[in-house]
């Protein structure tokens, strides 16, 4: 396990170097570095002067050196627009905003799939099962952010205000967004759920416990449900991954005062400290969660410490 | 007997790309107006069956009097053009890159394999949007972005097969014959990859049709006044009270091309490939 942990963690390691190389190289992709990381309306003696200032007229492994040494601490210098530390900008962004909205819908739809993908198994071809098949189809050919304004237009605007369309700030704030974000996830889920459990129904341990006389509810959810869980794990891991990416669009949509949005903004000012801020944090979020996935389904199941190296 | 309803599905699927192709083809010939034509009198007219409307725009017009029926049609174009050229460009990429890695192995494999975990660290719409902010909107730089962003799949997937290929006895036979390594790869290995990359590259086309809109949707792909379904769906946003129709259309017609190509993928996994997991 010890020997799994510290591969992982070496792995991940690396994807963060290759992250923070990627960054770096980003505003190199044109050339010149200087005029964008400077106020777009700034004069040619200024853009001279940041250069030096920045020390972008140093060679460029010195440049690459002490990048690797500031940016895995944050420091991406400072917003063109704000003139504050950037990376402080976007985490004042993701916390609380981004994280409550990416939790809210995480909890949707992790939490709500298992008790519905079950009754979709134990009652194939039922109700719920056709429901999700076809939530699942169409949720998975929408693009999220029109689902959103579909949701604003019958919750804000057709049924009068029922919920509020955009801002932040109270619980039903955050359930359009939320449910805009957790809906493709939660349908797909359940899927996943409902033909994990099918798979495990069949084995000779769910006939043993059920021919030892335990309740059907003891066996769905003491033997199946666990031994179902592996590949469930992985997709949740999988779906926090796509809602942070997924939370960019949404909290356009909503106007979600988030990082994703903050991103957005920062594009057409060519705020490139915080674009490479937001672009870091959203990838070792994205490292992180799947290392704990990882991590976690090693626990569960000890074949996935040989195989899940991620090779 | 009852036929099976999937077939009729994948009949219904078909047919809806064919007509996607078709109307972004004859745009022109098929759109009762200029899409960029702006006609301020005109402006925020409903769909012809409501109050108001009127049949020279069957499902209205937007804030600037333009016909939205032409600009889905002329539409259709940016999103199947790119949808299409991103997908080659990656499978492309990703199968070229997949195969030589698979085949020769070693350092320029492991630099392949680590090179694609690097990538798959950013969320894919970050990326995109990261680097168009460098290079600058357009459709061009869409696709490029889209394209490039695309290959580890297709690349993890060439991969494996030709791993499990390369010493099997029709493929050491050409080599015994004295085959060079380009006329195996292409002759033997590509052959035996390219239905499961079929089927991969089809639901990419969805996926990408997709991101082409979200970035559209986000001021990051088409620039106006270009039709683009996303960009559409952008304008509307702001008149969801007096004008649900811009809203609504862009987005359904997103929902049905991209249903019809899940559609088709659906079935070309049943048949191409029934290995590949189901739902993932």
């Amino acid at each position: 396990m010890r020997a799994f942990l510290l591969r992982r963690l070496v792995h991940a390691v690396f994807v963060v170097w290759g992250v923070v190389t990627v960054v770096f190289f980003l505003v190199r992709l044109t050339g010149d570095p200087a005029a964008l990381l400077v106020d777009a309306s700034a004069t040619r003696e200024e853009v001279a002067h940041a250069r030096q200032v920045l020390g972008l007229d140093r060679p460029l492994y010195v440049q690459y050196a002490e990048f690797l040494t500031s940016a895995p601490l944050g420091d991406f210098g400072l917003s063109i627009r704000e003139r504050r530390p950037a990376m402080r900008m976007v985490l004042e962004h993701f916390w609380p905003a981004t994280a409550q909205l990416a939790f809210a819908a995480l909890v949707l739809a992790v939490v709500l799939p298992i008790p519905l993908g079950v009754i979709a198994a134990t009652h194939r071809n039922g109700v719920l099962d056709h429901a999700s098949r076809l939530g699942s189809l169409f949720l998975q050919s929408m693009p999220s952010f029109w689902l959103g304004l579909m949701l604003i237009l019958l919750f804000a605007v057709a049924l009068g205000g029922l919920l509020p369309a955009y801002g932040w700030g109270t619980l039903s704030h955050l359930i359009l967004p939320a449910l805009t974000l957790a809906a493709a996830p939660l349908a797909q889920n359940v899927r996943l759920i409902r033909s994990g459990m099918l798979e495990v129904l069949q084995q000779d341990y769910v006939r043993t416990a059920r021919a030892k006389g335990l309740a059907e509810r003891g066996v769905i959810y003491r033997h199946a449900l666990r031994n179902a869980a592996g590949p469930f794990l992985t997709v949740s891991g999988l779906s926090l991954g796509f809602m942070l990416s997924g939370t960019i669009v949404i909290e356009t949509v909503f106007s979600w005062p988030g990082m994703g949005r903050l991103i957005v903004q920062a594009v057409p000012g060519r705020d490139f400290p915080v674009i490479q801020a937001a672009v870091f944090l959203f990838a070792i979020l994205f490292v992180a969660v799947n290392l704990v996935v990882d991590v976690l389904q090693g626990l569960l199941d000890p074949r996935a410490r040989v195989f899940g190296d991620g090779g | 007997m009852r036929r099976p309803p999937r077939d009729g599905v994948v009949l219904l699927g078909l047919a809806v790309i064919a007509l996607s192709i078709v109307s972004a083809a004859l745009a022109p010939a098929l759109a009762p107006d200029d899409p960029v034509r702006n006609d301020l009198l005109a402006r925020l007219t409903p769909p012809a069956w409501m109050d108001g409307g009127s049949w020279a725009h069957p499902l209205g017009t937007d804030t600037l009097g333009r016909d939205v029926v032409s600009r889905l049609l002329y539409g259709a174009r940016v999103s199947l053009v790119v949808g299409l050229s991103a997908v080659v460009l990656a499978g492309a990429l990703g199968v070229g890159l997949g195969l030589v890695s698979g085949y020769y192995g070693g350092r320029l494999d492991d630099a392949l394999m680590r090179l694609g975990d690097v990538q798959l660290a950013f969320p894919a719409l970050v990326l995109a949007i990261a680097v168009l902010a460098v290079v600058g909107s357009g459709l061009a730089n869409v696709v490029l972005v889209l394209g490039v962003t695309g290959w580890v799949t297709y690349a993890r997937i060439a991969r494996g097969e030709t791993l499990s290929l390369r010493h099997r006895e029709f493929v050491e036979g050409a080599r015994a014959l004295g085959a060079r390594d380009a006329a195996i790869l292409w002759r033997h290995v590509l052959p035996n990859v390219l239905p499961s990359i079929t089927v991969v590259a089809t639901f990419s086309v969805a996926r990408t049709i997709i991101a082409e809109a979200s970035l559209s949707f986000l001021g990051l792909g088409i620039p106006p006044p270009a039709p683009s379904w996303g960009a559409m769906l952008d304008e509307g946003r702001n008149y969801l009270t007096t004008g649900w129709w811009l809203a609504l259309f862009p987005g359904l017609a997103i929902l049905v091309v991209v249903l019809g190509i899940n559609v088709v993928g659906d079935w070309l996994r049943d048949t191409l490939d029934p290995r590949l997991e189901r739902g993932l």
